[in-house]
């Protein structure tokens, strides 16, 4: 579907607005060159762009925009029957107790799990800049949970957390803990869905930073070490500050995906036990999917669409008002 | 000892640690893995049993064999794979198009096209998603390969890979190509492509990968088991054999080697797409 790849999508669209302007300014483009193939470049360029435009016409434009009509609108799919509402739908989103509690649940998950990914991803990042025996292999490791599928993941780690037999509780006990009913307590569960989630994306945040570690010159580092600087300080002096471009990047990112998780909660909790562990999509899934209320489901996309949209403004913001970052 | 001697020590020291942990997280990273694979040639006695054994003491494939027996997995796997094949090879092809467009050629509006378009990998997939459902029912195309074919057959992300990467080859090549009459459709063709090999794999894997793996769409338009890719059959039978996990891992198994082994051909295009995109940031 268009948002297969949505999630790089985002990871490279702010990237991409720099390089544009970047180029705008740096490189101007021979006027005889440019013309090289004729007059009809206008026709030829629709021609080469139609099959795109198409099939984003059809699928992403379009919705976009008939989702944000449909939100004002009371729309059962299949009771064929449509009448303009204004702004019942969202009222009736924020007046259902169990939008709250979805909406809470999304945001703690998001809250533990964001900070444990970056500060694990970074961490694993730093360590493989060194000089280590076997890096490629290690690095392959930490990704491999990234390429697999989320609902293999779940999967395999409901059989991990099964509190019976699972290896989590074998290994607590093992260590003289007590056992942890993954599946009937609210708190753990909703830690097993922290796991997971950390488990299956820090290899994505570990790569990023890992390209910005690399962007760092050395000579800064080497210079540190002249004026006797040790690693801690070179890392809180040098290496922070210079990373922060990045480090807001995979911030915003990471907190984009984790609003947006689904598939885990679908396989490994099914939003149990009694809701604790449902989210934000999944209570959008099932308006739209269970019980075809489109018009419901769409104010609900949109809702989500906003809090992404300040939640990154305000990061942006507040990593410009340190001086961190020129964005 | 000489300050030398103790600085040497010292490093040797920090450099054990460094290692000792880097292969412990990995290790506990790939467990879940392992752990997989190794349920899934163990008998039914032997997985119920406590403690658990590490290594399987009668090694046996009926997992396997049940799990392919109780869902058709094989089916799922062909629908799967010809699925991701198509969507691939399409976003080859109108990403690529796109993407020298935009890089190559002059036409008014251009840029902001190109802002609008990346504007887009802004808006959440479960925006997009409710419209589309509605699109494809009205044209009677729920529960087909259309519905899952069709929304994928362009990338916004793919179409800025190619054209970042269409914009670093220098243009000498195709003026050349010009002053002996070439059109634009095979300059692209017969220069650009060729040279843009290492991206447009990249672009390969990093979709196919995505078609694979992906769930919620296919939960969505799919609703013949016939149909089914293999993540959505993976769901389904975790729900009607919820505690049999030698099929489960079985079935996980088989739901995850193509991508790992993909993986492990073709680990630069993984990261590289990874890297690329926050690179420039």
């Amino acid at each position: 579907m268009a948002g297969v790849l949505t999630g790089e999508g985002q990871r490279v669209s702010r990237a991409a607005a720099d390089v544009v302007r970047a180029e705008a300014a740096a490189v101007p483009v021979p006027p005889a060159v440019r013309r090289a193939p004729g007059r009809r470049e206008g026709l030829t360029a629709f021609l080469f762009l139609s099959p795109t435009l198409l099939v984003f016409g059809v699928f992403v434009v379009f919705p976009i925009l008939f989702s944000f009509y449909l939100s004002f609108q009371q729309w059962n799919l299949f009771a064929d029957d449509h009448a303009f509402v204004g702004l019942a739908n969202y009222g009736a989103v924020f007046s259902d107790p169990e939008f709250w509690q979805v909406f809470w649940n999304t945001t703690v998950y998001t809250v533990a799990t964001v900070p444990l990914n970056m500060v694990l991803a970074l961490g694993v990042a730093v360590l493989l800049e060194r000089r280590v025996r076997g890096k490629r292999l290690l690095r392959a490791a930490f990704f491999t949970p990234v390429v697999v599928s989320s609902v293999a993941a779940g999967v395999i780690w409901r059989w991990v957390f099964d509190p019976n037999l699972g290896l989590a509780n074998v290994a607590l006990t093992a260590v003289g803990l007590p056992a942890v009913d993954w599946t009937a307590n609210a708190a753990a569960a909703m830690a097993a869905l922290i796991i997971v989630g950390v488990w299956k994306t820090f290899g994505i945040n570990m790569v990023l930073f890992a390209a910005g570690l690399s962007a760092i010159p050395s000579h800064y580092y080497e210079a540190a070490a002249i004026d006797g600087a040790r690693s801690w300080s070179q890392f809180r002096h040098i290496t922070l500050p210079l990373l922060a471009p990045t480090t807001l990047f995979v911030l915003v990112l990471s907190m984009i995906g984790s609003f947006q998780v689904f598939d885990v909660v679908f396989v490994l909790t099914r939003g149990g036990p009694l809701g604790a562990t449902k989210v934000l999509v999944y209570y959008l899934y099932e308006h739209a999917f269970k019980f075809f209320d489109m018009g419901y489901a769409s104010a609900v996309a949109y809702l989500l669409f906003a809090v992404l949209f300040v939640l990154t403004l305000v990061q942006v913001r507040a990593f410009r008002n340190r001086g961190a970052v020129a964005v | 000892m000489s300050a030398v001697t103790a600085h040497s020590a010292r490093r040797a020291a920090g450099s054990a640690g460094n290692h000792l942990l880097l292969y412990t997280l990995a290790l506990l990273t790939v467990a879940p893995f392992l752990w997989m694979v190794l349920t899934s040639f163990k008998d039914l006695q032997e997985i119920f049993s406590y403690p658990p054994t590490w290594w399987p003491e009668r090694f046996t494939t009926d997992n396997y064999t049940d799990a392919f027996a109780a869902a058709p997995f094989g089916r799922f796997y062909f629908n799967s794979l010809f699925v991701a094949v198509v969507v691939t090879l399409g976003q080859l092809v109108t990403c690529s198009m796109a993407a020298y467009a935009f890089a190559r050629m002059q036409f008014r509006g251009r840029d902001v096209l190109f802002y609008l378009f990346l504007g887009t990998m802004m808006v959440p997939a479960h925006v997009t998603m409710i419209p589309s459902f509605m699109i494809l029912h009205w044209l009677g195309l729920i529960d087909s390969y259309g519905a899952l074919i069709l929304p994928g057959l362009a990338s916004a992300f793919g179409t800025f890979l190619l054209r970042q990467f269409f914009l670093t080859l220098p243009k000498e090549l195709e003026e050349a190509a010009f002053i002996d009459g070439c059109g634009r459709f095979r300059v692209l063709w017969q220069i650009i492509l060729p040279l843009a090999r290492p991206a447009l794999a990249t672009l390969a894997v990093f979709t196919f990968m995505g078609v694979f793996n992906d769930f919620l769409w296919a939960l969505i338009v799919v609703n013949s088991q016939e149909l089914y890719t293999v993540q959505l059959g993976l769901a389904i039978f975790r729900d009607r054999y919820s505690t049999e996990w030698g099929p489960l891992m079985a079935g996980s198994v088989a739901a995850t080697l193509p991508i790992l082994i993909l993986f492990f051909v073709a680990q630069k295009h993984f990261i590289q797409g990874i890297a690329l995109s926050g690179l420039k940031d």
